[in-house]
């Protein structure tokens, strides 16, 4: 929907959607369905059919897989999206993308956010699959993931952040993704380069590399040891959590090989997870 | 500034010559070099001022939220702080170190400035949190806690660079030197972020800090530990 | 709980210093392979590169692995022994509670240089390794490990002849500098004199076990050749363990 009641001429264009999407436990309990479907304005939720044996969730069957399509370009500078995802006690759901995230600077400026506020019961499993976000030059976004999991459910995710197109210097970027379990902190990270920002194209932070990423999993099954700390590579490492989840981090020089580092470092975890 | 004492504490608990082993680490300078990615006076400067404005500054809030908590004696609220600290260190190495200095520290302190706090940390407390508490022990305000561990943290990672690098120590200080306004201004950050609920302190991520600390840990030839 | 142990029934914790190659990991090997039956040992090694010394102790397998622990030392060998010794306390300390009851705890120094020597506040005896290959004048030259350490040890002496060194002139110039302190002539390959290493190492310990031994501090400082009285300087070791604040300079500092 559009807003135009508000009184800034630069609010004009603002564009406010809240999507939301649920999943749960089939009646026969024998898969996984949705059960609150929402798109809102550029927001589109499409259900996608399954592939069989769905990778990262233990090839499992009975998952409900859905799509999120951007509906237009963006968000635009002052744009305010979110999205609310339930993920029903026992019930398996798979979101992906259709296409990569452009955040573009508004014709009148401002700051676009983005919140994702994920719930994860007992027995569920989430798996995140976006495409990258490509933080384009001047734009000014903020981006916001929580994610609250019961002790018993588990997670993937991927999130992968381009720092400009192509031969182009980033905009004002900012995100967090905070993930908890029965409250208690399991990962916390925030992320912040751009105009606005210092230190982060120093050899601590990004260095010179223009994508970073990050793949996170939580499954109880690890208990108080989940797999040990691997640097696959110069620019990526495995590291374990303080409990029952894993972080690849890895930077590059682009989006492909932040890809296939991120992919390699699912590997590095053998199977179930590797893809 | 400074209205009261505590000056002279300040320096003493900021000082590099404080016996707590620091000086065995590069706060990740060692690795950034070893890989490269730090080659000269410039690459020096950028890697302290990210680290600084990252790791440098959730060690600063949650030494200030420590010293907040230690001063109002409610000692229970430190396991809440390690477990989010622990959320913002995806790196086990990294982790493990600030465990390990954060014993060395208690260790230190409980010759030093003895104090029955230091006592109910938990087996391996990090060190920002021992560095926290210390600080009040000291009569210490939470944004000197703060200022304390950026200045030691940050003072620790340039002095490194005379043994890993080509440098003159007189530039290595001059940085030093410049980032004194940044110190100051994220001690206030820390501060002021401190008074608020531990779930909202900073966490603002160093990727290559945590990549390079596992492969560092791997290493055959290092000279500092991490 | 904290980390800090208290003093009784704790190790006898036995410092080797000495510079690089004279053979500290190998007294230590040699000690650990003749006394490991009759004394529980821990080895605490200091390294200026990652954890050779430890490695190389593992390897020779004179212990179980787990009791080799390496402390490193920021490239600052000289500083974990002596100024800053956080981290070897508490490596000291993590292995005496770890494999409790411990006799003996053995710390190797950073192979560094002739001025290197243990604090008081670290361990209650030291032993000073020389070899005959770094030459027979370095014991006359002296230096505060060479003087006042509890043990004076001059190493492959079976290499005498091949060096060109006088093992007897050199033991006779290491007694004249250390005012007739004990100093042992060793090598491996002479069974008697690795009996000698080990009965000091024995009496020491029964020493310290009855609470008779007091720990020497033989100071930082290189000493004054000329002047034999220590009047003027070095009042740190005089057994107060773990009490810094009785050193003068270190009590104003604090006020």
């Amino acid at each position: 929907m559009f807003v135009s009641s508000l009184p800034e001429p630069a609010a004009a264009n603002r564009m406010v959607a809240r999507a939301a999407l649920a999943s749960e436990r089939s009646a026969d309990g024998r898969t996984s369905r949705i059960r609150t479907l929402r798109s809102d304005g550029p927001l589109v939720l499409r259900p996608s059919n399954p592939k069989g044996a769905e990778p990262l969730t233990h090839r499992r069957h009975d998952v409900a897989r859905i799509s999120l399509a951007a509906g237009t370009a963006g968000p635009l500078g002052g744009d305010d999206y979110a999205l609310d995802i339930h993920v029903g006690a026992g019930s398996t759901l798979v979101l992906q993308e259709v296409a990569a995230m452009l955040v573009l600077p508004g014709a009148t400026g401002g700051r676009s956010r983005m919140s994702i506020d994920i719930r994860i019961e007992r027995d569920a499993t989430f798996v995140w699959w976006p495409e990258p976000i490509i933080a384009a030059g001047r734009c000014d976004h903020c981006h916001n993931v929580r994610i609250a999991m019961d002790p018993a459910a588990r997670l993937v995710l991927r999130e992968e952040t381009i720092l400009g197109r192509h031969g182009e210097a980033p905009g004002a970027f900012a995100s967090r993704l905070r993930i908890t379990r029965a409250g208690a902190a399991l990962y916390d990270q925030r992320l912040s380069f751009g105009p606005a920002s210092t230190g982060w194209n120093g050899a601590a932070v990004l260095g010179n590399a223009k994508a970073v990423g990050s793949v996170v999993a939580v499954d109880p099954g690890w208990g108080d040891a989940p797999p040990s700390a691997a640097p696959f590579d110069r620019d990526a490492a495995l590291t374990p959590l303080a409990g029952p989840g894993i972080a690849i981090g890895a930077v590059a020089a682009d989006s492909l090989t932040l890809r296939r580092l991120l992919i390699r470092g699912l590997n590095e975890l053998g199977s179930p997870w590797a893809i | 500034m400074r209205d009261g004492g505590g000056s002279a504490a300040l320096l003493l608990l900021a000082d590099g010559r404080l016996p707590a082993g620091s000086y065995a680490h590069s706060g990740g300078l060692e690795p950034a070099v070893a890989s490269g990615r730090v080659v000269d006076m410039a690459g020096l400067e950028r890697f302290l001022i990210g680290r600084a404005e990252t790791a440098g500054l959730i060690v600063a809030a949650f030494a200030a939220a420590a010293c907040a908590c230690a001063a109002r004696d409610d000692i229970t609220a430190m396991a809440g702080l390690e477990t989010e600290l622990d959320a913002r260190i995806p790196s086990a190495e990294l982790r493990k170190v600030s465990r390990d200095l954060g014993r060395q520290l208690r260790r230190a302190m409980g010759a030093v400035h003895p104090h029955p706090h230091y006592a109910a940390l938990g087996a391996a407390p990090h060190h920002p949190v021992v560095l926290g508490v210390v600080a009040a022990a000291l009569g210490l305000d939470p944004r000197d806690a703060a200022l304390a561990i950026l200045h030691e943290n940050n003072a620790g990672a340039a002095a490194a660079a005379a043994k890993v690098m080509r440098v003159d120590p007189f530039d290595v200080h001059a940085i030093i030197a410049r980032m004194a306004g940044r110190l100051d201004q994220l001690a206030g950050i820390a501060a002021n972020a401190a008074a608020g609920p531990a779930a909202d302190l900073p966490s603002p991520g160093s990727p290559l800090a945590d990549i390079a600390a596992e492969h560092h840990r791997r290493s055959d030839v290092r000279l500092f530990a991490s | 709980m904290t980390d800090q142990t208290t003093n009784d029934r704790r190790a006898l914790r036995l410092g080797v210093a000495g510079p690089v190659g004279t053979g500290k990991s190998s007294v230590i090997a040699t000690l650990c392979r003749h006394l490991r039956d009759e004394f529980a040992i821990g080895v605490i090694t200091n390294d200026i590169y990652t954890d050779e010394d430890a490695r190389f102790l593992k390897s020779a397998g004179v212990l179980p692995e787990e009791r080799i622990r390496a402390v490193e030392t920021g490239a600052c060998p000289h500083t974990a022994i002596r100024d800053d010794v956080t981290m070897n306390l508490m490596a000291v300390e993590d292995m005496e509670r770890d494999f409790a009851p411990l006799d003996i705890v053995l710390i190797e120094s950073g192979g560094d240089n002739l001025t290197a020597t243990f604090s008081p506040a670290l361990v209650d005896a030291q032993l000073f390794v020389l070899d005959v290959a770094g030459g027979g004048d370095v014991a006359r030259k002296g230096g505060p490990g060479i003087g006042r350490a509890d043990l004076l040890v001059i190493n492959k002496i079976d290499l005498g002849p091949h060096v060109d060194v006088d093992v007897e002139q050199m033991v006779a110039d290491a007694e004249r500098a250390r005012d007739g302190a004990p100093v042992l002539a060793l090598s491996r390959k002479r069974p008697e004199t690795v009996d000698k290493l080990c009965d000091w190492v024995r009496g020491l310990h029964e020493s310290f076990a009855a609470g008779g031994h007091v720990p020497i501090d033989p100071g930082p400082m290189a000493p004054h050749h000329h002047a034999h009285d220590d009047g003027h300087h070095h009042h740190h070791g005089h057994g107060h363990r773990h009490d810094h604040t009785h050193t003068p300079a270190h009590h104003h500092a604090h006020e």
